[in-house]
């Protein structure tokens, strides 16, 4: 087992195992199969990507909805 | 009129009134209010999600589908432009690669007022980027200008202060702006009740986005209705050109000849 990594989700800190991609780390946070965009360091995470991307020590990551405004 | 149509980026739209999705009790008199509104164009903000709440609960995008509404994803809440373009980076990701959005980037967050400066450089990265944008401006003709130079796709003057219902405080403006500006001109901010918005259209404004206006009514699915006629209203009143103000001339509307008073 390699040793956790801590990464900030939606400004949140948090301890993951380092194998996790996204997918995954979507599913841990019951965010699976919703419609959401990812960002990880300023930088667009594409759903096409999210599978096989894997999070990084360190990674600031932004997970965002549609919301009610005007 | 069947076939006097908003065209924004190139589609057509038969409703002018643009809503927002903020401000009201729950999702259900969200999906009321702009269903008569008869709104076409909706706008959204993107915001962080909530982890661990609700994970069960019913999304936005599950309310108004984007199969039935043209999603319009915001950058409220941006100061800069930098966090604008972000923003809307991130909505195009959540809406499959839409590119037509709508920016306003803040400049004070006692007036919302939009920090033009901002605004015209975000404009410039997002058109690059291949967005289609609409932007929220001041009602400065010359800011308008630029913002259709730098190649947005519609410009949003406020009438009054975001949330206000203030309604139209400077008309001229807003007409020097019409009547410089080829894209679209949609009035956007500060409408408080119907006639503000039947005047927007009547200064030959192509559209009203309004949020506020409808959702803080004591009945939003009404004032929806009443928001919406006004805006045909207004549209159908410039469209058929209004009669002549003569400040100084009354004219009967009855005939003269034939009075019973004049007869010998």
């Amino acid at each position: 087992m390699s040793a956790p990594i801590h990464v900030t989700v939606n400004g949140a800190p948090r301890e993951l195992p380092a194998t996790l991609t996204f997918s995954q780390l979507l599913e841990a946070l019951a965010l699976g199969g919703r419609r959401i965009a990812v960002e990880r360091n300023g930088e667009i995470v594409p759903r096409s990507r999210l599978a096989e991307a894997r999070v990084a020590d360190g990674d600031r990551i932004e997970v965002v909805v549609a919301v009610g405004g005007g | 009129m069947a076939n006097d149509k908003l065209v924004v980026a190139g589609r057509a739209y038969d409703s002018r009134l643009l809503v927002g999705t903020g401000k009201y009790r729950d999702f259900d008199e969200t999906r009321r209010a702009i269903e008569a509104s008869g709104a076409q164009i909706v706008t959204v903000a993107i915001r962080r999600t909530n982890i661990g709440q609700n994970a069960n609960e019913p999304s936005l995008l599950e309310v108004l589908p984007p199969t039935r509404y043209t999603i319009l994803p915001n950058t409220a809440g941006c100061y800069t432009a930098q966090d604008a373009v972000r923003t809307l980076r991130l909505a195009r990701e959540l809406l499959d690669g839409h590119a037509l959005v709508k920016l306003e980037v803040l400049g004070d967050a006692q007036t919302l007022f939009p920090n033009m400066p901002e605004t015209l450089a975000a404009a410039k990265t997002l058109v690059a980027e291949g967005f289609q944008v609409m932007a929220y401006c001041s009602d400065d003709p010359i800011l308008a200008r630029q913002l259709e130079e730098l190649g947005c796709v519609a410009v949003m003057p406020l009438a009054s202060l975001i949330g206000s219902g203030m309604g139209i405080l400077n008309p001229w403006n807003l007409q020097i702006i019409i009547d410089r500006v080829k894209v679209p001109v949609l009035v956007d901010a500060g409408i408080g009740t119907a006639s503000d918005a039947a005047i927007a259209m009547e200064l030959g404004c192509d559209g009203v986005l309004m949020n506020t206006a409808i959702a803080k009514a004591k009945d939003p699915v009404r004032m929806a209705r009443a928001m919406k006629l006004a805006v045909e209203a207004g549209r159908e009143a410039w469209l058929a050109g209004r009669m002549a103000k003569k400040p100084y001339e009354a004219s009967p509307s009855s005939p003269e000849a034939g009075l019973i008073q004049k007869s010998a």
